[in-house]
């Protein structure tokens, strides 16, 4: 029997092709709204307080995952939802059957971390706080906090949900081109830090677990990647420009959900950067497409509804001793007695080399479960459309044989695992591909990366988690107090921007200026009459640099403003500020003077400077090759910039010196 | 408009709702002076104040309105939540034990109604299956609820019942029980069922939660069925209980009934065995015994059931200071027996002596334990105490003071006279005194000291 070469290559190519994926850099919104991109964002940020949110353990001690004084072990079991169904999400936590530990560091954890006692009062520095970003953001504030209980199975939280309330509802934000409507803003405990998660054992440590963080939900209201990112910018700002929150690595986190036409809300969890936003909302929503591809090209080799509903898998144990094996993965599996199993699945021929994202194929989506729900470390499977097969083609047939697989309709997985596992390994291979053609996209979080891809990181769970906290009381908002922490809250973002682009700052300024929260040092400075053109350059250029390149120096902006009034009094001209602004962090007598003959300057008067110009000038002319005038102007302005800096404006320096030569 | 429309509300909230002609479970619209809110009211709790109303958004968060803020309410659709709790068959697999399932009120397994956030009891078999269904693989499950009160509100009067429900299952031939009960009492209950209960044939097995059943890191599930195992597959035929041995979910322990006490408000592993180890350790595979000696389970029916209690015993926990009134007021209010509570060996002050005779002349019984909870009395060593004992007042010896007030309603409950009542005192049921406390019996260690330190890192306490 002649057979047509299957090229998994090349069927992943165009597949690409097919469903008219294109870089983020060729997409356009045209492109976008083709697909029917559409974006929400969930932006978790910690807010700097003294304590945790309900007990009194010290906020933002955080210590080595092998810093611990001692570890507890859990399991997280579901509860029944009304419906006396449990909860997806419940039900694959359950089935992974995950050992919990939780490292506990007496220095930052209680006996309320590890759900040994009750909460105490919320923390009310943390819910002004947490109220004040909620007036910022133009929510309705609520009447009564009613602390409620969020389901969480993954055991990220020792009592197996998080304390969480909502503060206000419907706020909005201002972008650059439209409004986006904000659902909610709430206050909850941090989770903890996963340590590993290795086969069933997952370990976390329980430093950030209770430190107050602040939830704001927008509408699905972002229509193309770009937005998304600068929505959560103007949040990331907006909180930060409260001064009640906390900065740093992972004091703001960002969940983003997104969904294409036809498809269903995902959301990738954790971003880290709001930089990686554009690139993992293009390909999740591109992942969608494809899958909405794949589930309509099931559907059309389906001859019958009937056919579909009775589709199934079929599996064997394989003998690791009758195949050829050079994968390392798969020794080991023998080597670690687990199984060997191999999986038809019909009718899926070019279905697991099908393009999902770039770099991956549908395969991955079903590896990934494996992963996740059956505890399989990476890498747990092959399957027979994989570019560089590490089975021999002549074991492949045999296997294809033993497993009757219809080579030119079905496709073949090789899986292994502990015994234990395999059960939920094959449960979870035959639900994912039912999945392909029933769902098209399956409900789920997805952990990001930052090359822009991502991966099954859980079920998504449903609505119905939720429940009230009846350790704690209902906390009514008194108006007089409102209005009085009303007082202390600053101007909107977006004025803040407006009033940069009338000082005419570079637009490339902003992010660096919001994101410090340098609006007030900046307003401060201008009003001791700097011109903006240089404020803008020193902080938004100048101290981005150098703060940048800094950054085990921590930088106090208050002594900036000082600097500058320095130089005023001091009648110097500003430039100086270039000079001595990277000594003023590190002198720690904080004495200007002494900056100034670290740096060796002396004071002259604008008359002396300029009186040595003939001079240079007279000097150029003996040693220069060519002599011509722009030359001779720099060579004369870089033998006086030291002497002048400070003592005189160099634009002005420069136009002396053009006029007297 | 009907009262259960307007559920938990009072006062002025409750005349909002009326105004705006608004019921609970209703879909509304809210327009404040705060701005527009919308969703579905819930009833408000009891023991809150009557100016705010609770709304359920579609988020799933419930928040507060301020009634005063309140410019309109508009009800735009109306949907009343019903609790419906799922039952599953429990299965009956052969050869697998019989174990009866007593219910006393407590929450043992429940299921949550995210509407209302109530939390409702899973008690029938049915029901239990449903939230645990790993019972099944333990045992063949019945369960009876012989009343519904509050781990506090458990007295005398549910120590009998409880008593002669056991008698009556013994008789019917059951393999175990369990008795499902709140934990703050629980070893009230324990040393109660152990006196009444005598020559048990089968094990009797308490247990209760920590964290209630609706959290998914609940102890209720694994202390279950910890519970079920002991009682059901088990060998020790005694009055136990079975609650966990560290905080983490690894094992349970099994305490006497008379030896045991909550230690702590809120941890889970807050039963201790005191001044002694515990009977054994049980896991879901079977129940590993660290006491070599206990009463052996046994195929007759002769349990003796004695359930007796004289309400008339009191509990005096001595305070420096304390005067001699306080005695007084007691014996005339007519208590028979006084248990007290005394410092170091077991020791009060001389300003209430005078007291204490003429409780002795009024014939009130008087027995002595310890503060330090760790220990003996021992009355001799200070003349203080010899006085005491010759004032009618007997050390209890190791006895714990709430398994002392128990024993001597349950002996008061039999007899008036003095000897007897001494002798079925002093005469322990179930190590209620134990005639030595092993070095292991007193283990209080101290965080930060380095040894501990170490060992703590290690092992789950």
């Amino acid at each position: 029997m002649k057979k047509t070469q299957f090229d998994p290559e090349k069927n992943y190519i165009e597949t690409r092709e097919k469903i008219g994926y294109v870089p983020r850099t060729e997409a356009t919104q045209e492109t976008y709204d083709k697909i029917g991109f559409m974006s929400g964002l969930e932006v978790h940020q910690q807010l700097l307080t003294e304590k945790k949110l309900f007990c009194h353990c010290k906020a933002g001690v955080f210590h080595k995952n092998e810093e611990f004084d001692a570890e507890i072990v859990r399991h997280m079991r579901p509860t029944l939802s009304e419906l006396g169904e449990y909860d997806g999400t419940a039900l694959m936590e359950f089935k992974t059957k995950k050992e919990i530990v939780y490292r506990i560091n007496n220095e930052n954890a209680c006996t309320y971390e590890v759900d040994d006692t009750p909460p105490f009062i919320i923390n009310k520095e943390a819910l002004n706080k947490a109220l004040q970003i909620t007036m910022l953001s133009k929510f309705n504030l609520v009447g009564e906090v009613h602390i409620t209980r969020k389901q969480y199975l993954d055991g990220s939280i020792p009592t197996g949900f998080q304390r969480t309330a909502i503060l206000g509802v419907e706020g909005e934000i201002q972008l650059r081109n439209k409004k986006v409507r904000l659902i909610q803003l709430s206050i909850e405990e941090d989770s903890c830090r996963e340590i590993s998660d290795i086969g069933h054992r997952r370990i976390y440590k329980t430093d950030r677990l209770g430190m107050p963080l602040i939830e704001t939900v927008t509408y699905p209201d972002m229509v193309n990647p770009d937005e998304v990112k600068e929505a959560c910018d103007y949040i990331r700002f907006l909180n930060r420009s409260s001064n009640n929150v906390r900065i740093g690595m992972g004091a703001t986190r960002q969940d983003v959900n997104v969904s294409c036409k036809g498809g269903t809300r995902i959301e990738i969890k954790g971003v880290a950067h709001t930089k990686w936003i554009p690139e993992l909302t293009h390909n999740e929503c591109f992942r969608q497409w494809a899958l909405l591809a794949i589930q309509k090209e099931l559907k059309n080799r389906f001859a019958s509804e009937n056919e579909m509903q009775n589709w199934k898998t079929n599996y064997a144990e394989l003998n690791f001793d009758e195949f050829k094996i050079t994968t390392e993965a798969i020794k080991q599996a023998k080597e670690n007695n687990h199984k060997l199993i191999a999986v038809n699945i019909p009718k899926f021929k070019g279905i697991l080399s099908h393009f999902t994202q770039p770099g991956k194929c549908f395969a991955d989506e079903i590896s990934d479960r494996l992963k996740v729900i059956a505890c399989i470390e990476k890498p747990n499977m092959i399957h027979n459309e994989l570019p560089n097969q590490p089975i021999t083609p002549v074991d492949m047939e045999i296997i294809q044989l033993i497993m009757q697989t219809d080579e030119e309709n079905d496709s073949l997985i090789i899986f292994w695992a502990p015994e234990a596992d395999v059960k939920t390994a094959l449960e979870t291979i035959e639900e994912r591909c039912k999945m392909a053609f029933f769902e098209g996209v399956p409900k789920e979080t997805r952990k990001s990366f930052e090359n822009g891809t991502t991966i099954f990181e859980r079920v998504l769970p449903g609505a119905d988690r939720m429940y009230p906290d009846t350790d704690s009381t209902p906390i009514p908002l008194d108006n007089n107090e409102l209005e009085e922490l009303r007082k202390n809250i600053p101007e909107d973002v977006c004025e803040r921007i407006n009033q940069f682009q009338k000082w005419q700052f570079p637009e490339d300024t902003f992010t660096y200026l919001l994101s410090k929260n340098l609006f007030s040092i900046i307003k401060q400075t201008i009003d001791l009459d700097f011109n903006p053109k240089f404020i803008a350059k020193l902080f938004g250029h100048f101290l981005k640099n150098y703060e940048g390149k800094n950054q085990n120096i921590k930088i106090d902006y208050n002594k900036i403003i000082e600097l500058l009034k320095f130089i005023k009094n001091n009648h110097l001209e500003c430039e100086i500020a270039f000079k001595m602004l990277p000594k003023i962090f590190t002198n720690i007598d904080n004495n200007f003077e002494n900056i100034l003959s670290e740096i060796k300057f002396k004071k002259y008067s604008q008359e002396e400077i300029l009186s040595k110009i003939d001079s240079l000038s007279y000097d150029f002319d003996k040693v220069a090759k060519e002599r011509n005038t722009k030359n001779k102007i720099a060579w004369i302005m870089e033998e006086l910039r030291d002497t002048a800096i400070g003592n005189i404006n160099l634009t002005e320096l420069k136009n002396n010196i053009a006029n007297r030569i | 408009m009907e009262g259960k429309d307007l559920q938990g509300y009072k006062g002025k909230a409750r005349e909002i709702l009326q105004k705006y002609n608004v019921r609970v479970w209703g879909e509304v619209v809210i327009q404040s002076t705060r701005g527009e809110f919308k969703g579905r009211v819930l009833p408000r709790a009891e023991n809150t104040d009557d100016i705010h109303i609770v709304l359920k958004v579609n988020t799933g968060y419930n928040i507060g309105i301020d009634i005063n803020t309140i410019t309109d309410i508009k009800e735009i659709g109306y949907n009343v939540a019903n609790y419906a709790i799922p039952e599953k068959q429990f299965p009956c697999t052969e050869g697998l034990p019989h174990v009866k399932l007593l219910g006393t009120g407590g929450t043992i397994a429940s299921r949550l109604d995210y509407r209302t956030g109530a939390v409702i009891p899973a008690f029938s078999p049915g029901e239990l299956y449903g939230a645990v269904p790993e019972l099944a693989d333990i045992c063949n499950l019945d369960t009876e609820k012989i009343f519904a009160v509050f781990s506090e509100n458990m007295g005398p009067e549910q120590y009998i019942k409880l008593a002669e429900a056991i008698g009556n299952e013994i008789e019917k031939g059951i393999d175990g029980i369990v008795i499902g009960h709140g934990t703050d009492t629980l070893h009230h209950t324990g040393a109660a069922l152990t006196f009444m209960c005598q020559n048990l044939p089968v094990p009797v097995v308490l247990v209760g939660s920590q964290r209630s059943s609706d959290r998914p890191s609940s102890d209720a599930a694994l202390n279950l069925m910890h519970a079920m195992t002991a009682a059901g597959r088990g060998n020790i035929a005694e009055v136990m209980i079975c609650m966990f041995g560290p905080t983490s979910d690894e094992y349970g322990l099994l305490h006497k009934g008379t030896r045991v006490r909550k230690m702590h408000s809120s941890y889970r592993s807050t039963f201790r065995t005191i001044g002694d180890t515990p009977l054994a350790m049980v896991t879901r595979k079977g129940v590993e015994p660290i006491k070599k000696i206990f009463n052996t389970r046994r195929n007759d029916k002769n349990v003796i059931i004695k359930p007796y209690f004289s309400d008339k015993v009191t509990m005096v926990y001595y305070y420096t200071g304390m005067k001699p009134d306080v005695i007084d007021g007691l014996v005339a209010a007519g208590y028979k027996g006084i248990i007290f509570v005394g410092t170091g060996l077991g020791h009060v002050n001389k300003l209430i002596y005078p007291a204490i005779r003429r409780a002795q002349e009024a014939g009130v019984h008087m027995y002595m334990t310890l503060q330090t909870i760790w220990g003996y009395v021992q009355m001799y060593v200070y003349d203080t105490g010899r006085d005491m004992m010759a004032m009618g007042i007997i050390p209890a010896g190791n006895m714990l003071p709430e398994v002392a007030y128990i024993k001597l309603g349950w002996a008061l409950g039999q007899t008036d006279d003095h000897e007897e009542v001494k002798r079925l005192m002093l005469t322990p049921i179930n190590d209620e005194i134990t005639e030595r406390e092993p070095y292991n019996g007193y283990l209080v260690y101290q965080g930060g000291v380095p040894e501990v330190e170490e060992f703590i890192k290690k092992v789950h306490k």
